[in-house]
């Protein structure tokens, strides 16, 4: 990482009332890719890394936070070269970790349909996807190793599906004109991890990993300016330790559970993310997440996850809501035809119900907030704080697929989809139409890493989702588990040696002053928490929290609404730490405790992304900002102010630091999409 | 602690001692058993013929099977020492399987299980149980030390008429037999499967027809003579 | 909805466990039974009681971290329709005013941990024992170099929907795991990238299974009948020819 003076263009217009929050820092930019052309670049970095002697391996000690595909990949490849892996994760088995839910497919330059795709494709429809908001060079590196995924998952047994000629097939996935998406059946995320898995347990039984399953990171070590390892909590006893190491790796998810209610597992959160960067390390674009269009609604208040259904339904089911409000209580098929506003057909003639993800869940929002949506009252606070009842809900449609195709057809393209609708609602989806309503479900932004995924704090590593770096403004379909597992298994081992090549670093230890600040600090959280004996519990917090980021920082964004939403946060935030109520002692296996802490940081976090939401007055990808659209509705990005990837730096009690990455184009030209 | 296996024992070695090799001993013990019951029954149909038929069928089991091969009389005694080896393994296996499962089950407080069959359900004490009716028919027919109506120099034909000509005997025998054959009922399902021949849905099916039929098979092969004496039919 | 519960509370692995009674009033017919706990232990914590430990992640059914024993059948598989995962069981399968009993996986090999929560270490490591092909990172060779037959993948991958959640040994009245291994076992032995290490795999597999205590199997189908991902009770006959085969083998020797 370099940084270079404050931008003298930093054109801010006056009357931003994002700059109240926040302050500028220098700008900031990857050092690590080698100036050459974009095919060359990664073999030429790969060949500049310094490396690490076979025998000088076990001698120096990697951290690996998270067992999923990138940090499952990432431990039992580094296990494999022979460094002295030791890897955490929060749940009771590496298996779980939530890559288990992807269920689309993985993408891959492989060609094998002879369909024009090819390295280059990939990184230009990546970059694309991310409507330009993706560092080139990270990306380019993506689509490059991505072919090397395949292979690898295949050798280790990964179930792909497969012709009858025993070659793999594919499928043309998230809206591309190639058929590039390998899948397993709708569970494509839980067959690769499997794979990662049993990998990592082979390292595990050959003793260079050594694994520590319910162990939560609660912080991280930075001793001489280094990381140099983290504190975690033994989730059965209680016990907080602290473990060292030559280098740190953070594998650790997404943030979208500050959302209450996400697509994501209920214990993921952002808590090593939030507080690697509070020790130092930038957190890039954390506004940028996406928000699903196809997921089973809220029932109501107990709800606690949201269901994702797989995107292709809309390929086939119509969407619409009632014309009249009263009409939204009936059984949907006593509502006339004429009675129906099948509104993508009506707002987007040319793409109709497959309009791009933002642009579908958006709508569907717009329907509900004017009293058309349908399903379960749901209680929410409006704009002004003041308690309402909103039905939550749109109607997806099969009964014209089912006449035109047959039931049969449908049960075929769909018949999994349907049965776990049904299971979930009560509801054949066969007789009535479907409710669907959109859900937070990647976080495309995280820590800022550069092109050897290192963090701004030396010796920090960030792979997967934890980290900003592929996805720009919004993530392909069936790329998510493509960046994971190229991060695990093939970016982050040819860099990571470049930094640990000069170690084994000095020794250090428990009684380190850093590491005597980070284990009493973390005593210290946990003895506040169990001490407040408020009247509240902490899902309290959690929900109150998700309504609030749902409201004005989910799918449309407006200054005042974010400004809004950081005033109820801090005051929430406030209120948390007078009125919480943690049971039990820390010497325990105590759940709530586990929560308190993660519900701590998201609160912190909320805010951050708020200011980060608030001071980009664009709108792109998933980030749409009300006051930045065209005549017709649409996403306008501003490429002349906001071509930048935000890193925020922690501003401890004042105001968050933010340090911009310029993003140049040098391959692929910027352009303004249209789905009209 | 974690749980290690024993570090003196090749993975060869502890292959050989497994449960799964200990269930295969078991099944390939049983069928050997189930074999030597199918020949029986058919040996007992022989009472229909007459008791010239039957004694000379006894008789022959005791002298020259397999003679010049071996002695006259050797082959009955080695086809004894097999059974009870067949026996003392089956059983063994048994128990080991047994003690084993016994620390490896939990305790529920309430528990629904839907899958196994009441014979699966009573396979242990089945089995006990079993072996006390064997020792018993054993001691009746082969050693004649319980004489049960006749003497110890009645033919085996007078020995079983005499003895099934009491209704409470053939209700015992009865009981033996159908103990034998809900014993059958799951053990050869799950013998062929730990020999694996369940290797689908269908073959499921057949292994399990094929089980019931075996077992109502030996059940009327067993009774048929009992009843027989009982009713009058062979006197 | 009202609603009666009886779940084992149990402080930890040497504690004296009981069966304590709830009542629950409100609950809707459309919450997951893990939402039904978690209003319950809202109504705990405001009593400032401790509430019930459950584990659980995904709640879509796909991760196996949660299960517990409802009405004696794991993952309440009886009183659902369908095969499910206890994340993913509804209320509106109880009636009005039921009383559900709730119990934790009871196995030897898996040790209880608190309340609901028990340890399945020991499945990692029978997975540890052998449970994967060894081909380290950048070896692969090309993903087209081999075919696999379709038929044979498929079957791979129906054993390799396997969760892990552990439904089947706390089904099995012998607390076996075979159904686990067995699967596990299938998946591999059915891919020609599985072959080289096939029949030592099986050793190795079934040495570990047998090492963690737990029982053995005595092809009852209980497992089967509640797996959530419905593995076949054949791959056990899978497990048991390949073993017997790996006995004739030098492998492991």
């Amino acid at each position: 990482m370099t940084t270079t003076a404050p931008a003298k263009k930093a054109a801010v217009k006056t009357g931003d009332p994002a700059l109240a929050f926040y302050r500028l820092g220098a700008d900031i930019s990857d050092s690590k890719a080698p100036d050459v052309d974009i095919e060359k670049m990664w073999k030429t970095r790969q060949f500049q890394a310094k490396l690490v002697n076979p025998s000088n391996r076990r001698k120096l000690t990697v951290i690996i936070v998270g067992t999923g595909l990138a940090g499952g990949a990432a431990a039992a490849t580094l296990g494999e070269a022979g460094y002295n892996v030791l890897n955490f994760c929060y749940q009771d088995s590496p298996r779980r970790a939530h890559s288990i839910a992807a269920q689309g497919g993985i993408n891959a330059a492989k060609n094998y349909r002879n369909d024009n795709d090819s390295t280059q494709r990939l990184f230009y429809d990546t970059v694309k996807g991310g409507d330009y908001r993706a560092r080139e060079t990270n990306v380019y590196r993506l689509a490059e190793v991505s072919a090397n995924i395949i292979d690898q998952c295949v050798a280790q047994g990964v179930p792909f599906a497969r012709e009858y000629g025993g070659l793999l097939d594919t499928r043309s996935f998230g809206g591309v004109q190639v058929q590039r998406t390998f899948y397993a059946r709708g569970q494509t995320g839980q067959q690769l991890l499997i794979g990662a898995y049993q990998a990592l347990e082979r390292q595990i039984a050959a003793g260079t990993v050594t694994m520590y399953t319910r162990h939560e990171m609660v912080e991280l070590i930075v001793a001489d300016g280094k990381a140099r390892g983290i504190v975690t909590r033994n989730m059965v006893t209680g016990a907080v330790e602290s473990w060292f190491a030559d280098a740190v790796v953070l594998a650790t998810g997404g943030y979208s559970n500050l959302f209450y209610l996400s697509t994501n597992a209920m214990g993921c959160n952002v808590t090593a993310g939030w507080r690697a960067h509070r020790k130092g390390a930038y957190f890039g674009n954390p506004c940028y997440t996406q928000i699903h269009p196809t997921c089973i609604p809220v029932h109501g208040e107990t709800q606690s996850k949201l269901t994702l259904m797989s995107e292709s339904l809309r390929n086939d089911g119509r969407i619409w809501v009632p014309k009249k409000v009263e009409d939204c209580t009936k059984d949907p098929r006593q509502v006339p035809e004429a009675d129906r506003d099948y509104y993508l057909e009506r707002i987007y003639p040319a793409f109709g119900n497959l309009v791009p993800r933002d642009i579908a869940s958006r709508q569907a929002k717009n329907m509900c907030d004017q009293g058309r949506g349908v399903g379960s009252a749901i209680a929410e606070k409006d704009f002004d704080g003041n308690p309402r009842e909103v039905r939550r809900g749109v109607y997806l449609d099969f009964s014209d697929a089912i006449g035109r195709l047959g039931k049969k057809t449908i049960e075929a393209r769909y018949g999994n989809l349907f049965d776990m609708y049904l299971q979930i609602t009560g509801e054949n989806p066969y007789e009535m139409p479907m409710r669907i309503y959109p859900a937070v479900h990647y976080a495309m932004g995280g820590l800022w890493v550069d092109y050897d995924l290192q963090s701004s704090i030396t010796g920090l590593y960030v792979c997967g989702e934890a980290n900003f770096s592929d996805h720009g403004a919004n993530r392909l379909g069936a790329s998510a588990l493509m960046q994971g597992l190229a991060d695990g298994y093939f970016v982050l081992p040819n860099t990571i040696n470049d930094y640990l090549s000069a170690g084994p670093f000095p020794k250090v230890d428990a009684t380190h002053p850093a590491a005597v600040e980070a284990l009493d600090a973390v005593k210290g959280r946990i003895e506040k928490l169990l001490s407040i004996h408020g009247n509240r519990s902490v899902d309290s917090f959690h929900k109150e929290l998700g309504a609030i980021m749902w409201e004005f920082c989910g799918m449309e964004r407006t200054a005042e609404g974010l400004q809004i939403a950081i005033g109820r946060i801090r005051a929430l935030r406030e209120e948390f730490w007078t009125n919480v109520h943690v049971t039990g002692v820390n010497e325990d296996f105590n759940q709530a405790l586990e929560r308190a802490g993660r519900v701590a940081d998201f609160l912190e976090f909320g805010e951050l992304m708020c200011i980060d939401a608030l001071h980009r007055r664009e709108s792109c990808g998933g980030h749409f900002r009300a006051e930045s659209q065209t005549e017709e509705g649409e996403a306008l990005r501003h490429d002349d102010e906001f071509a930048y990837v935000a890193a925020w730096e922690y501003g401890g009690e004042d105001k968050p630091v933010l340090h911009k990455e310029p993003l140049v184009y040098k391959f692929i030209e910027l352009k303004q999409r249209s789905y009209k | 602690m974690t749980p290690v296996a024993t570090q003196t024992l090749t993975v060869h070695q502890k292959a050989v001692r497994s449960s799964v090799a200990m269930k295969v001993l078991m099944a390939v013990t049983g069928i050997f058993l189930i074999l030597f019951l199918l020949m029986h029954a058919w040996g007992n149909l022989k009472a229909f013929f007459g008791p010239e038929a039957y004694d000379h069928y006894a008789e022959w089991l005791k002298s020259d099977i397999l003679y010049p091969l071996i002695p006259k009389g050797w082959f009955i005694w080695i086809f004894r020492v097999f059974m009870v080896a067949c026996i003392v393994l089956h059983m063994l296996s048994a128990y080991l399987l047994t003690v084993r499962s016994w620390g490896a089950r939990g305790r529920y407080q309430r528990k629904d299980r839907r899958s196994q069959t009441f014979a699966a359900r009573t396979m242990r004490w089945g089995g006990i149980i079993l072996l006390m009716l064997l020792l018993f028919h054993l001691g009746q027919f082969t050693v004649k030390l319980f004489l049960t109506g006749f003497t110890a120099t009645s033919t085996p034909y007078q020995a079983v008429v005499l003895t099934f000509s009491q209704w409470y005997m053939v209700i015992l025998y009865a009981l033996f037999v159908g103990t034998v054959c809900f014993h059958l009922r799951h053990g050869i399902w799950s013998a062929l499967t730990t020999l694996g021949a369940n290797t689908s849905p269908a073959a499921r099916r057949g292994l399990n027809y094929t089980a019931i039929f075996v077992a109502a098979l030996l059940f009327a092969g067993f009774m048929a003579m009992p009843v027989a004496v009982l009713f009058g039919g062979i006197k | 909805m009202k609603i009666t519960l009886n779940i084992w509370r149990q402080a930890n692995a040497k504690a004296e466990g009981h069966l304590e009674r709830y009542q629950l009033d409100g609950v809707s017919e459309d919450m997951s039974f893990l939402e039904t706990l978690d209003m319950l232990n809202e109504q705990l914590t405001t009593e400032d009681k401790e509430p019930v430990a459950f584990d659980q992640d995904c709640r879509e059914g796909i991760c196996g971290m949660c299960g517990v024993v409802i009405n004696g059948a794991p993952h309440g598989r009886y009183s659902s329709s369908v095969p499910t995962t206890t994340c993913q069981l509804h209320m509106r399968s109880f009636a009005d005013g039921a009383e559900i009993t709730v119990e934790p996986w009871r196995a030897g090999g898996f040790p209880l941990i608190k309340d609901l929560v028990v340890d399945r270490s020991a499945f990692d490591r029978i997975i540890q024992a052998g449970g994967f092909i060894s081909v380290n990172t950048g070896s692969a060779p090309e993903a087209h170099s081999v075919p696999a037959p379709k038929l044979e993948s498929d079957r791979a991958f129906d054993n390799a929907a396997c969760i892990g959640c552990g439904a089947c040994v706390a089904a099995c009245p012998n607390g076996s795991a075979m159904l686990f291994t067995a699967a596990k076992i299938t998946h591999l032995a059915m891919l020609p990238q599985g072959q080289p290490e096939r029949y030592s795999r099986v050793k190795s597999m079934i040495a570990q299974h047998d090492a963690e205590g737990f029982g053995g199997c005595t092809n009852i189908g209980e497992c089967a009948s509640v797996c959530p991902k419905e593995i076949p009770l054949e791959s056990i006959a899978q497990l048991n020819r390949d073993l017997m085969k790996s006995l004739f083998r030098r492998e492991g020797k």
